[in-house]
């Protein structure tokens, strides 16, 4: 093991470094660039033995890998925001070809207007893909999260596709020491991918194919299967990888201080950190309350959701993306998961963090404040309450 | 006795599900028949898509990839760096696309796997218009074409605007090898396919494919019209090496082009204005391909 200083961006590159990926297609896009970069660098100086295919656009990207995928290569891409909304086709094309690529996703901004900062409208517009998606809250889990992934993928109970996400900026330009796992432990980690499933030279068959109603509904029905089996591998997975490695983060749905807690807030990526603060200064003020962190959003850990909101009152949910004509995705997902639970906590949704707009230690006690007064529970636009407050008492 | 240079093998079996006349059913026999089994085929959305027949049957005794109409292109370089990373050896990474995924909506990907050049052989089987989707037109339909998105009625009499240049797109890349081939002249078509399979880098296969029910002919006259095309100068077989271009068929004067013309519904509203317009066009295509030849290098 070796601690290194990197970013989060490059802590994507490592891992794929790791996994000894053979595939490697990039097309650039902010701030996704040095992902890929330092990827070049690995293969121009024969650390990493891939194939780098430096492909004219993102939905090329992603077929690069899914036609390398089908012949039995292990596949990486990187992408963010307008990149990944253009290769929305292909993540279809990746679930149901049952293809095991990672991805590395940079949460950005979409446009109009153009904004380049954090924000999960990007990943959360592709959440009926049937990709596996992990929302990574520092530079470390970043690393750990896609080695896991290519195991997770791999596995031939589920083979799909995982992406995993970084919030734009606070992890993937910012840095923090990682600790690098030794090739030798990832080696026995991760082995080489078994080739089940795929096309071989001088076999015929076909990957892809077309049908009708007949056999259409047992393909999409496969693929629904392999996606419920991945809360028990990636759980085998974590499991082991801490055994190797002495590091868990806690499942897909990793929680703090929740025990006795009066109001429990959910977050998903970096917001997690700075709410994690706020929850101790709370607690060291005689306030109970409590963190959730929303690792997995595919699939919905509804279990762990329905074992979280057993003990608590009320639950918060701060998106970091809006659903137009609805609400919060991630406050909709929890909201619909505890439907048909025996108990039924109050749920509050909040918009915070929207286009790379700081998720203030203000706002997450704003958010609180709101869960133990047990204000009424319509959607906040927790910062422009702010920016209102500010403009009104200077 | 002539010697028979066409192989043998058949790797595309009875049963498809192509239309009677089919000539993109001759292309991908012989296209695999000059490649043998070890070929990986891409196939995007197009007729072939079908005519390869549903789950759980195959009409191909080759490996078949299905991948989405407009990335091809990039489908050849993923399988392409696949096959080297993975260490397969006389392993053939082809193509086998429409004229619309190829030319239209597939050309960014094209263009790119070219750039890249991509080790693989793009063959475009061409029909000239969408006909899977039932006869729209596409870039490479012809002008003055009736299809059912170029009607012939009221203000409107066919297609507008000429046919895309195709293989000039595909030589301004400067591949390794680029062709023009008719399934009505089979040993230069084999010929040309057993070039490209033998040699390395971004191969492009321009393949003319007439279409009965969307060019509106009867089924047995697909050869017919094949041959009419090549010796009326409006497919011209020619081949392309590094750049340096050679007219592979060559049979003195041109035919006019009106027999081709008057053999195909799609033309029927074609006037002898028409009919001269459109042989201008060819003739200085022709010529255009004369000089192109000459000056090659």
């Amino acid at each position: 093991m070796t601690r290194l200083v990197m970013s989060g961006a490059y802590a994507q590159s490592y891992a794929a470094l790791l996994a000894k990926v053979q595939v490697v297609s990039a097309y650039p896009i902010t701030p996704q660039t040095s992902i890929v970069e330092k990827l070049a660098d690995f293969v121009a100086t024969g650390k990493l033995k891939a194939e780098y295919i430096k492909v004219e656009s993102e939905h090329s990207a992603l077929q690069v890998c899914v036609s390398a995928a089908g012949l039995g290569a292990r596949t990486y891409t990187a992408t963010s925001s307008q990149g990944l909304l253009l290769m929305h086709e292909l993540l279809h094309w990746a679930s149901g070809m049952r293809a095991p690529i990672v991805m590395g996703v940079v949460n950005r901004a979409v446009a109009p207007p153009w904004d380049i900062g954090a924000d999960h409208t990007d990943t959360m517009s592709q959440r009926d893909t049937g990709w596996v998606q992990i929302y990574a809250e520092s530079n470390q889990e970043v690393l750990d999260t896609v080695l896991q992934a290519y195991r997770l993928a791999e596995d031939p109970m589920v083979r799909l596709p995982v992406m995993v996400t970084e919030d734009a900026f606070y992890l993937s330009h910012t840095v923090e020491p990682v600790d690098v796992p030794s090739q030798e432990l990832i080696d026995r980690f991760l082995p080489p991918r078994d080739a089940r499933a795929v096309l071989f030279p001088g076999v015929a068959s076909r990957l892809g194919s077309f049908t009708g109603p007949d056999h259409y509904v047992e393909f999409r029905r496969e693929v629904a299967r392999a996606m419920d089996r991945v809360p028990a591998t990636f759980a085998a997975v974590e499991a082991e990888y801490e055994r190797l490695t002495g590091r868990s983060h806690g499942g897909p749905l990793s929680t703090y201080r929740t025990d006795d807690a009066d109001a429990v807030l959910v977050t998903m990526g970096t917001a997690a950190t700075t709410a994690r603060g706020v929850v101790d200064d709370l607690r060291a003020e005689g306030r109970k309350v409590g963190l959730a962190k929303l690792r997995m959003f595919r699939p919905f850990p509804t279990l762990a959701v329905r074992d979280l909101a057993a003990t608590v009152d009320r639950l918060g949910v701060m998106d970091r993306s809006y659903t137009f004509g609805a609400t919060g995705p991630a406050a909709t997902e929890v909201a619909a998961a505890l439907y048909t639970s025996p108990h039924r906590p109050t749920i509050s949704g909040f918009f915070a963090g929207i286009g790379g707009r700081d998720v203030t230690p203000g706002e997450v006690r704003r958010m609180f404040g709101a869960l133990l007064a047990g204000e009424p529970t319509d959607v906040r636009w927790i910062d422009l309450e702010e920016q209102q407050e500010l403009k009104i008492h200077g | 006795m002539a010697k028979l240079t066409i192989p043998a093998q058949e790797l595309m079996y009875s049963g498809h599900a192509a239309c009677p006349g089919c000539a993109a059913a001759l292309a991908m026999r012989l296209v695999l028949k000059g490649l043998g089994p070890r070929t990986v085929v891409s196939i995007p959305a197009c007729c072939w898509t079908v005519i390869a027949t549903p789950y759980p049957t195959n009409a191909l005794g080759v490996s078949v990839f299905d991948n989405p109409i407009e990335s091809t292109g990039a489908s050849l370089s993923g399988l392409r760096a696949a096959a080297d990373a993975l260490g397969y050896k006389d392993f053939h990474v082809v193509g086998f696309a429409g004229d619309g995924g190829t030319a239209d909506i597939g050309l960014q990907a094209l263009s790119g796997m070219l750039e890249r050049r991509t080790n693989a052989i793009y063959v475009m089987y061409d029909n000239e218009g969408y006909m899977n989707t039932g006869v729209q037109r596409s870039g490479a339909t012809p002008q003055g074409a009736w299809t059912t998105t170029t009607p012939v009625e009221g203000t409107s009499r066919g297609k507008p605007e000429a046919k895309k240049d195709i293989m000039g797109l595909v030589l301004a890349h400067r591949p390794t090898y680029a062709a023009t081939l008719n399934p009505a002249f089979p040993e230069d078509f084999v010929r040309k396919v057993e070039k490209a399979r033998d040699l390395t880098g971004s191969r492009f296969l321009h393949v003319f494919t007439p279409c009965p029910p969307g060019w509106k002919y009867s089924s047995e006259e697909s050869i017919k019209l094949g041959r009419l095309a090549t010796d009326s100068g409006i497919f011209p077989l020619f081949e392309a090496e590094n750049g340096k271009v050679r007219i592979t068929r060559k049979g003195g004067a041109l035919k006019p082009v009106d027999e081709y013309i008057h053999a195909q519904g799609r033309f029927r509203h074609f006037t002898p204005e028409d009919i001269q317009a459109f042989q201008a066009e060819v003739r200085l295509a022709w010529e255009r391909l004369l000089r192109l030849e000459k000056e090659s290098l």
